[in-house]
């Protein structure tokens, strides 16, 4: 009785809509994550040239194209697939979505490889000086988050296969998505910083 | 009819064993009982960082004590302060913003209550993990005990050589893990304020005390991270042999400085907002107005959070900045003293003319305006940076500081609580104990901290165990102690206020303070489900609007826009 007393006339109660809930945390949860790496990357600038002992950037590291291809590329799967499950077309979804966890399985693959590469023949270790301490710290950063997403991407594969992923599901998916599209773009960024500018 | 009402849930909960009724809280995700978990495993901590500052004082009490070991009393200032900061102001936060931007907002709960309670319990291991350091932390070869490196864990005393054994460790992973509860009940936060608005709850028709819990709540998901990062480069140094912050391989011990700070300083504006916000609330209601400058305060607000972003290096004028440096920091600094001035203004014109009913909240609302002035002052002092060459690092910076939290915050959270316990338990908190507790805590504060200015102008550094006898030190150490004790009592008093009062308090109704803000139009305390019918809302003041039908707020509102 309070609160037919509150509603003050001409009130249209029906036009009341509010964005959603995922979405304002999710992108809250990518700003969080945003100021994280930030730091990581202020950190490896801020070192670049510092070390006091070898190795350098430039003697041992190589531009790593083909595993950057496969991460971008796959925000692109993921956008499709994305889209093949709003159209209810199970089967494109499944593959597209497939393919975008094999792409991101062939990019952890080439970075454990490139690390065993730096370690074991270039002798370069997270104690070995400052820019092997910086370096796997922000890589490896990147890398956890890449491994977290692999795990959200392999869950919903098989939710999709056991028939419990459903239209219902549609905004987690694409929060899934929002998820991997800021792992990547974060990638743009240690590209870039690592491999261009601190070469 | 009213009183059967509030009456209800008391009766039941009596008929609940007491094993039901722990398993409850484990279990719950309900945002009042979750709100009320945080707020009262804080005043826990508060009790225990208290006594370890009231320790601190007999110790300084006179010279050449020997109360404590100097070992000791580097363990009893770090916990001192990382409890206080962590254990005591995030989570009173957090447990203020759970229990009542729900119900200002007009809806059922949270907007993730799962994950709210999942941020209380990180919230609770973090902190029960500190606390273990005292036990935990010798490890297995038996260095250190808790830890003992100052709150801000300055480089390059928390590396491996200068800090053995496990209390960093222990510092570092207990405040990873809170600073995990911290960032899902922020996050939940804003979730809540931004999406789960009853209608016509527009954001400049949300409360105040809304609208500064959404802008703290995202000043600790932009700020906490770089916490986590500087902890996490710390974990790198310490057990993988890394150099973030090892001088040897060509590190900066600087580095560390600027990562704590940049988190640092925005997280005094965290803890302090927080404090504006039931202020906000609280100064209206006693003085029968609605607030001065309603738009102004939410643009004064955002303006700190984003201020605060750009002062951090003024914690660091001490360690050799360039002169363009200094100059920056200093003048942001100082920039920040302008939205705040606009707040204190805002509140003093609220006061204008009002019809001030002197209660309890309201008399510490008063304590707050007349206190954090003076903190802000001595703040804008410390931002000269010459100043601060002189000052920092003594007892004059843990006299502004303490002004700030204790003078600003606290009194703001005493308020508060005085102001929203009837809501939570249906009874009014005892009137003649809260005064007592008023004038024993705020004699005890100034005794302490007013004085607390003149030891560090007399240059006594902060972190001193002792000090010789003949310095001039003697009688202000004394005062100083003197206060602490006073204060201790003070809150002895408001902890015995809210055990009687649960059983022995005035019933309070619905609305004891006849106040504006949705939650007072639900029951004392609220049913489960906060309101039988989501509210509808076209005002700032939507129980002025029930209330007063003949005049409501919303014909002047309409018309301002």
């Amino acid at each position: 009785m309070i609160n037919e007393a509150l509603l003050p006339p001409n009130v249209a109660t029906t036009e009341w809509k509010l964005p959603s809930s995922r979405k304002v945390a999710v992108v809250c949860l990518i700003l969080t994550e945003t100021c994280l790496f930030s730091i990581f990357v202020a950190a490896y600038l801020f070192y670049l040239g510092k070390s006091l002992t070898g190795p350098t950037p430039r003697e041992v590291l190589e531009l790593p194209v083909l595993s950057t291809i496969c991460l971008l590329s796959s925000s692109l799967t993921i956008t499709l697939a994305e889209r093949a499950f709003k159209n209810e077309r199970e089967g494109l979804f499944r593959v597209l979505w497939l393919l975008t966890v094999g792409l991101a399985a062939i990019f952890l693959t080439l970075t454990a490889v490139e690390w065993r590469r730096l370690i074991y023949q270039k002798g370069l270790t997270i104690s070995t000086n400052l820019f092997g301490t910086t370096f796997y710290s922000l890589v490896g950063l990147h890398a956890s988050h890449v491994i977290v997403g692999l795990c959200l991407l392999l869950l919903v594969f098989i939710f999709s296969l056991t028939g419990s992923l459903t239209q219902m599901h549609r905004e987690r998916v694409q929060m899934i998505s929002w998820y991997w599209h800021f792992v990547d773009a974060v990638w743009v960024v240690v590209f870039t910083v690592v491999y261009v500018i601190g070469r | 009819m009213a009183s059967q009402e509030i009456a209800l849930p008391i009766d039941r909960a009596s008929g609940i064993s007491l094993v039901d009724r722990l398993h409850d809280l484990v279990v719950t995700v309900d945002h009042k009982k979750l709100g009320l978990m945080y707020i009262g495993t804080a005043l826990i901590f508060l009790v225990v960082a208290g006594l370890m500052a009231v320790a601190i004082r007999l110790q300084l009490a006179v010279p050449n004590n020997t109360l404590l070991e100097p070992e000791v009393f580097n363990r009893f200032f770090t916990m001192h302060g990382t409890a206080m900061v962590f254990l005591v102001g995030m989570p009173i936060i957090a447990g203020l913003g759970n229990y009542l931007v729900p119900l200002m907002v007009g809806t059922r709960d949270m907007a993730f209550p799962r994950l709210n309670a999942f941020g209380y319990w990180m919230f609770v291991f973090g902190a029960l993990l500190l606390y273990f350091s005292y036990l935990g932390a010798p490890g297995l070869n038996g260095h250190g005990s808790a830890p003992d490196v100052g709150w801000f864990a300055y480089a390059p005393l928390t590396g491996r050589a200068f800090s053995r054994g496990h209390s960093t460790d222990y510092w570092i992973l207990s405040l990873l893990l809170t600073s995990v509860g911290s960032t899902v009940s922020a996050i939940n936060v804003i979730a809540t304020a931004l999406t789960m608005r009853c209608p016509g709850l527009t954001l400049m028709r949300m409360p105040l005390f809304v609208w500064m819990m959404l802008v703290t709540n995202f000043m600790i998901i932009l700020a906490l991270p770089s916490l986590s990062a500087a902890q996490i480069m710390l974990l790198v140094d310490r057990y993988l042999g890394g150099h973030f912050f090892d001088t040897q391989a060509g590190g900066s011990a600087v580095l560390w400085q600027h990562f704590f700070w940049i988190f640092g300083h925005p997280e005094v504006y965290i803890l302090i907002i927080p404090g504006f916000a039931c202020v906000s609330e609280i100064v209206p209601v006693f003085s029968r107005k609605p607030i001065f400058g309603y738009p102004v305060m939410v643009g004064a607000t955002t303006m700190i959070a984003i201020i605060s972003f750009g002062v951090w290096a003024h914690h660091m004028f001490t360690v050799g900045m360039t002169s363009a440096g200094n100059t920056f920091f200093a003048i942001s600094t100082m920039l920040v003293g302008v939205p705040t001035g606009i707040k204190i203004f805002n509140w003093l014109g609220t006061m204008f003319g009002g019809k001030i009913r002197l209660e309890l909240p309201m008399i510490f609302c008063l304590g707050f305006l007349f206190q954090f002035l003076i903190a802000g002052l001595t703040g804008i002092m410390l931002a000269v940076a010459p100043f601060d060459w002189q000052l920092s690092d003594s007892y004059f910076v843990v006299a502004h500081f303490h002004y700030v939290l204790i003078g600003g915050l606290l009194y703001a959270i005493f308020a508060g609580m005085y102001y929203w316990y009837p809501k939570a338990f249906g009874r009014l908190l005892n009137r003649k104990l809260g005064l007592w507790h008023f004038w024993l805590f705020t004699i005890g504060f100034h005794l302490t901290f007013d004085t607390m200015h003149f030891s560090g102008l007399l240059g006594m550094p902060r972190r001193i165990f002792t000090y010789d006898a003949g310095r001039g030190w003697e009688t202000i150490n004394f005062i100083c102690s003197i206060g602490a004790v006073l204060q201790a009592v003070g809150v002895l008093c408001l902890a015995v206020n809210i055990l009687s009062s649960l059983k022995a308090g005035r019933i309070a109704g619905n609305d004891p303070w006849d106040a504006w803000t949705l939650e007072w139009s639900t029951t004392s305390p609220p049913p489960a489900y906060n309101f039988e019918d989501v509210p509808v809302v076209r005002s700032r003041r939507p129980l002025w609007d029930l209330k007063h039908p003949e005049d409501p707020d919303w014909k002047y509102e309409e018309s301002e826009n």
